[in-house]
């Protein structure tokens, strides 16, 4: 408690003009924090919130194929879970110890926390309420199995574990749209935050490789390809998204042939895909450049291919020093994924618009918008201590305090 | 000290470089290094060793002369750069350990890789050419957390997994601490006893003189003198190598 106070003093009531300065910060925070308060619990009508929350969720699915989505997000949590408590129970090889994430138990309590809360304060019915307790339970319940036995697990079936992800991928995939017997669900339908999550995730997914072999590209040798790399990447970013998204409803239904982009949502998908590429490739590129010559001569010199140096030696760390880059890109994209909404498709804010033109909600707005500033905020967030946890652990230097 | 026999490992004739930017770094430069060889490099800060020895396992090309390595002519044959590449390892100034492999990981993954050998076999050497280099100990730890003189065993340790049957030495020592360039340097000379043929760019004077069988000088780009380490350091027959011993001695 007094070095609390001493540090106050030393950091914020040093000389008597950063005293004078403190306090008017202070009045100005507490008097904005104090309004804003004051505004959200008794002004504002979180009714719109609340009544709508399945069209923020889903938009349009309809009613009768939601329980494809539950499963869904069952499998999800359970995947969640499995995973993390296998990366809490292999601390990384040198043994310094290092885990993931480095405050799970904190991240854990919060998570509890929010999903008991969040349902309860959007008024979902008991019924629904219990099922995120549920899914909550069930992640929690997994990351602890995962974490007391995963270590024990027999390795064949430990190098299988990653694989679930792509597979669940496209498994979310059939229960989203349909197929395999399933009843079809067209793109069309698909809204809120179910189709802004999809979007991004598929445009993050397939940007990765796409972007790292433009950044190959454009060191590459053969002078085609570097100048075919560098007009793609040059055209992409000196083009704003929007114009793009348009160009791309217009167009790629003549590029693409035999339907592979048929659609209003998947030809935006793919927009989105090949504008993040761009600017990925350029994180690729600086990451690329900060890897040593001496990386590639070693390997070379162990008689490596140029290939198995590229995929083994030199890409990792590249990526590794990329990654930040990288997530920043990934979180900006998610953030394009508003735009959406100009070319008509009902996003988390197309969804948003929607409901604000609904006379019922009329003047609502200040509610809807926080809504969903507060939700692009978690998935900011859940992206950026992902990648920074993952950071942590790929980071060779991280060594650990000698005692 | 194990004598080299009268088989020819690396001959290199009348080498000529020049660098993208038009600098001339070899000016004819010969070499011939027997079979079981130790043959140490020295001369003045760019007189091209390192360039010349890069060009043994084609780390750098050139434009004239001629270099058979293990009875392979280098050209721009991709397959018989791939096959001296094998056969030929090198240890850096810089150690160029891959940072993001744990010390037994960087050993095992070219052997694994381009020899196709199993995995645990070769790990199994690997701990062993560890214990041999005296660090058995590190084998589960990252580069990073390696001192200077124990990365650049590890880098031995690597090309010598690699079972090769010339090794290149550029500068070995220079990057580390002086009390660590006495680990390194033992053991390049219990490598030395065995018969692997090494070609080593070093001011380490006392190791040349102990351990090299012929020590040679270059000078802009050029080979000058070439004499067993007696001659070399008492008597050489050239002015140039005199003013370089100078300078060192
Ligand atoms: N990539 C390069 N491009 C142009 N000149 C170079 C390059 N690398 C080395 N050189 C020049 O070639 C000469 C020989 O270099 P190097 O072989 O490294 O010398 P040493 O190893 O004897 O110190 C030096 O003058 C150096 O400046
Ligand atoms: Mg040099």
């Amino acid at each position: 408690m007094q070095s609390l106070i001493r540090r106050l003093r030393s950091e914020l009531f040093a000389t008597p003009a950063d005293a004078v300065i403190s306090i008017a910060l202070f009045t100005i925070l507490a008097a904005a924090a104090a309004g804003f308060l004051h505004w959200a619990l008794r002004q504002a009508e979180w009714a719109v919130v609340q009544v709508n929350s399945t069209l923020f969720a889903v938009g349009r699915y309809p009613i009768e194929q939601q329980w494809r989505l539950w499963l869904l997000t069952t499998l999800l949590a359970a995947a969640t879970g499995a995973t993390w408590g296998m990366l809490r129970a292999h601390p990384r090889r040198d043994r310094s110890g290092q885990l993931w994430p480095r405050n799970d138990r904190l991240a854990v309590a919060v998570l509890i926390a929010a999903s008991l809360w969040v349902p309860f304060a959007l008024g979902l019915t008991p019924a629904i309420q219990l099922r995120w307790w549920l899914l909550t339970a069930l992640l929690v319940a997994a990351r602890w199995l995962a974490g007391r036995f995963g270590a024990g697990l027999p390795p064949a079936l430990k190098r299988l574990l990653p694989i679930v992800w792509p597979v669940l991928y496209l498994v979310g995939m059939v229960l989203i749209g349909g197929g395999i017997g399933l009843a079809r669900v067209a793109p069309a339908e698909w809204g809120g935050l179910l189709l802004t999550l999809l979007a991004s995730s598929f445009a993050i997914l397939l940007c990765l490789p796409i972007g790292v072999l433009l950044a190959l590209g454009r060191r590459s040798d053969l002078p085609l390809l570097r100048w075919g790399s560098v007009l793609y990447i040059e055209f992409i970013r000196g083009a704003p998204l929007i114009t793009l998204l348009f160009l791309g409803q217009n167009i790629l239904g003549f590029l693409l042939p035999g339907g592979l982009a048929p659609d209003r949502v998947w030809r935006a998908a793919w927009v989105l895909t090949f504008f993040a590429a761009a600017y990925l490739a350029e994180a690729v590129r600086s990451g690329l450049a900060a890897v040593p010559r001496g990386q590639l001569e070693a390997a070379r010199s162990l008689g490596l291919s140029s290939a198995q140096a590229l995929r083994l030696v030199v890409l990792p760390q590249a990526l590794r020093v990329a990654l930040p880059a990288m997530v920043g890109q990934f979180i900006s994209l998610l953030q394009d994924t508003t735009l959406l909404s100009l070319i008509g498709l009902l996003d988390l804010l197309g969804v948003a618009r929607s409901v604000m033109a609904n006379p019922a909600f009329l003047g609502k707005n200040a509610e809807v918008y926080l809504t969903l500033a507060i939700l692009f905020w978690c998935c900011c967030a859940a992206l950026g201590l992902g990648s920074r946890a993952l950071e942590r652990r790929l980071d060779p230097h991280a060594v650990p305090s000698r005692v | 000290m194990s004598l080299p026999t009268s088989e020819t490992m690396i001959e290199a004739r009348g080498v000529e470089k020049w660098y993208p930017n038009g600098f001339h770094a070899l000016r004819g430069a010969d070499l011939t290094v027997r079979r079981g060889e130790v043959v140490v490099i020295m001369g003045p800060s760019g007189s091209g060793k390192s360039t010349f020895i890069r060009t043994f396992n084609a780390l750098e090309d050139f434009q004239k002369g001629t270099i058979t390595v293990d009875g392979i002519a280098l050209s721009n044959d991709l397959r018989n750069i791939d096959a001296i590449r094998r056969e030929v390892g090198m240890v850096f100034q810089q150690f160029n350990l891959f940072p993001h492999l744990s010390v037994i990981d960087n050993l095992t993954l070219a052997p694994v890789l381009v020899r196709r050998r199993p995995k645990a076999e070769v790990a199994e050497q690997a701990r062993a050419l560890l214990e041999r280099v005296g660090i058995a100990e590190q084998a589960d730890k990252f580069p990073g957390q390696l001192s200077g003189g124990q990365q650049q065993r590890v880098a031995i340790a690597r090309a010598l997994c690699m079972e090769p049957r010339i090794l290149l030495f550029d500068e070995p020592t220079s990057a580390l601490d002086p009390e660590m360039v006495r680990e390194v340097l033992e053991v390049m000379q219990n490598l030395a006893a065995d018969d692997i043929t090494m070609v080593v760019v070093t001011h380490e004077v006392k190791f040349a003189r102990h351990v090299a069988h012929r020590v040679v000088l270059m000078a802009d780009g050029e080979v000058v003198e070439q004499a067993p380490p007696e001659t070399f350091f008492t008597n050489p027959a050239h002015q140039r190598t005199r003013r370089f011993l100078d300078q060192i001695l």
